[in-house]
């Protein structure tokens, strides 16, 4: 036996995953409450206490990976130029590399924004505006902004070129903690965001594991490599592309509903179908991420009291469904109640209408639209987004899925619907769950071991 | 270098006068962003805007150019545009009609330059050398 651990610092737990090399399968997993306010080695140890006395066997631990969403995830702000544009590209270059994107800024920053910006909580910003050879007054009067308010938390500049001189001499009269990139949209509507990826995860490793209680954690494990969502990302990735001569599932989608925030990840380049199709707006990532801030089970169940009409909630309920809900009171109660658990039947069902919505809403916001356009020469179609109609799997993840018996039939939601048929969703995907909860721990395996993680991905998948 | 934008604007699909455009205009050492065909006043804009261009070249062959032309410099102007030069050729009107009149109406909606069906592009290479020199 070859035991390596995975670990992952929650909000709420610690997971831990262990994986035997040699035999290629999962030892056992474990968790405990994580413990970042005094010591988060706590949280860890008790967890391998629980994981050693199920598996005695463990007798040696070949080596530790572990990532982190614990203290409220990676806070980012991101600043750019035109929304569509280089606002757009920040933000995903922000989404890809775990982040949660709290602050958004276009054009010029007033002294308002920079003032929010400084008392927010954000831990890093990264600054856009202006392809290379574009716009660069834009980005210089953001970085004068920036120094003027003498923001605390790093700066990854990632916009014109030709910006970039007077921006490190504002930068640095002003000491301000800095770095820069490439430009993350050098061209018009051309994505490159790989190296302020890069940047970010640097600055999380580096600096923010620190800020949030976590860096005590390296004492035990060496490296804490990532944020808990690129992890998702990174395996979902490996999932579909495979590794050497392992095959990977093609095109995939895999979707994360957690008690604050729904995340869907699509691996694929969503190009259109038909020859008719012009695309539209900024090159998609590959593997592109977006987070729903007002899509969750428990911490923004209240958000759906203003997206979602009671006329509409109660579509979501089962046909045969015959309790009476009290949409607004159940909605608030699991708001105010976060560690809430349905124990009734009634309880149960609501619970799974909210996850339904979750799955329905946060498709509809990810996949790309078709718009029609009657030109002279017949019918034309704009796509904005990824065309995910081909998409042969969809992955489910995250507490309310992966312990729920009726877990496929939530997901079902994703689908093509007859009432929105200008929405590129899958029409026909095979539905996984995460039976074993190890997306992210299979991310962080990806990154030594691929093929070990690819090969768990395709087994413990459902 | 001098970037310029160019695209068709419109539920207009003449994709080859495009194509050929752009090639001219980069042999002649402009820095080219195209935004393409079925493109609206927006996006030629928002590149603008992001591209630092220095003109817009508006094409359009099928007719309804005066309709999707209107109160393009008006938006230009909004967006802090209003040193951008504007540039229009093409099937700019429906049928045939008095050039003279067509390119009063275009001056009048702000254009700078107004091009006649069938004219070269190199003419248009020539007057924007002439408006850059002067910026």
């Amino acid at each position: 036996m070859k035991a390596y651990l995975l670990v992952d610092f929650g909000s709420t737990y610690t997971k831990l995953t262990c994986v035997d090399l040699d035999d290629e399968y999962i030892i056992g997993t474990a968790k405990a409450p994580t413990t970042v306010l005094t010591n988060v080695l706590d949280g860890y140890e008790k967890a391998l206490s629980y994981l050693i006395s199920d598996h005695p066997e463990i007798t040696e631990i070949e080596g530790i990976s572990a990532c982190s969403s614990a203290a409220g995830g990676l806070k980012m702000a991101a600043i750019g130029l035109i929304e569509e544009l280089t606002v757009e590209a920040a933000k995903r270059a922000c989404l890809g590399a775990g982040a949660l994107v709290t602050k958004v800024y276009s054009h010029h920053m007033t002294n308002d924004e920079a003032k929010e910006l400084v008392d927010s909580d954000i831990d890093i910003v990264l600054l856009a505006g202006g392809t290379d050879g574009g716009n660069k007054e834009c980005i210089i009067h953001n970085a004068k902004k920036i120094a003027q308010v003498k923001l605390k938390v790093p700066i990854i500049v990632a916009g014109n070129k030709d910006a970039r001189d007077e921006i490190k001499s504002i930068f640095d009269e002003a000491n301000i903690e800095y770095v820069i990139v490439k430009n993350v949209m050098p061209k018009l509507k051309k994505l490159d965001v790989a190296e302020a990826k890069h940047a970010i995860r640097s600055i999380f490793i580096d600096k923010i594991i620190e800020a949030k209680g976590i860096k005590k954690a390296q004492e035990r494990i060496k490296d804490i490599i990532m944020p808990t969502p690129e992890a998702v990302l990174k395996a979902a990735e490996l999932l579909s592309n495979g590794y050497e001569d392992e095959e990977g599932y093609g095109e995939l989608i895999v979707i994360d509903i957690g008690g604050a925030t729904t995340d869907v990840h699509s691996v694929g380049k969503g190009n259109p179908k038909r020859t008719e199709v012009i695309m539209k707006g900024l090159e998609e990532p590959f593997a592109k991420r977006t987070v729903e801030g007002d899509l969750g089970m428990r911490y923004s169940a209240n958000a759906l009291l203003s997206l979602v009409s009671d006329y509409e909630f109660k579509h979501y309920f089962d046909e045969n469904d015959t309790c009476n809900h009290n949409i607004e009171t159940s909605l608030k109660r699991r708001t105010k109640k976060v560690e809430f658990i349905p124990r009734t039947k009634d309880e149960d069902e609501f619970d799974k209408a909210i996850a339904k919505i979750c799955a329905d809403v946060s498709m509809s916001r990810h996949v790309g639209q078709i718009e029609v356009v009657h030109t002279p020469l017949g019918d034309m179609f704009y796509q904005t987004g990824k065309d995910l109609s081909g998409v042969k799997y969809v992955i489910g993840t995250g507490g309310v899925l992966i312990n729920h018996k009726d877990a496929k039939q939530i997901l079902k939601h994703v689908t093509k619907k007859s009432a929105r048929t200008l929405e590129l969703r899958p029409e026909n995907p095979s539905i996984l769950i995460d039976r074993s909860y190890i997306m992210a721990a299979m991310g962080l395996l990806s990154q030594s071991y691929p093929k070990t993680a690819l090969k768990l991905l395709k087994q413990y998948l459902l | 270098m001098s970037t310029v934008v160019i695209g068709v604007i419109g539920a207009d699909v003449h994709a080859v006068g495009n194509k050929i455009i752009e090639y001219v205009l980069k042999e002649n050492g402009f820095d080219v962003v195209n935004v393409g065909v079925l493109s609206t006043q927006e996006d030629f804009i928002n590149a603008a805007i992001e591209t630092d261009a220095k003109a817009i070249l508006v094409s359009s062959l099928y007719g309804h150019g005066e309709i999707d032309c209107r109160y393009f410099k008006e938006k230009c102007v909004e967006a802090g545009l209003e040193h951008v030069k504007l540039y229009v050729g093409g099937n700019i009107v429906v049928g045939k009609q008095d050039f003279e009149e067509v390119k009063k109406r275009f001056h009048e909606m702000g254009f700078d330059r107004v091009y006649a069906p069938g004219q070269k592009i190199e003419d248009a290479i020539k007057d924007l050398k002439e408006d850059f020199e002067n910026l």
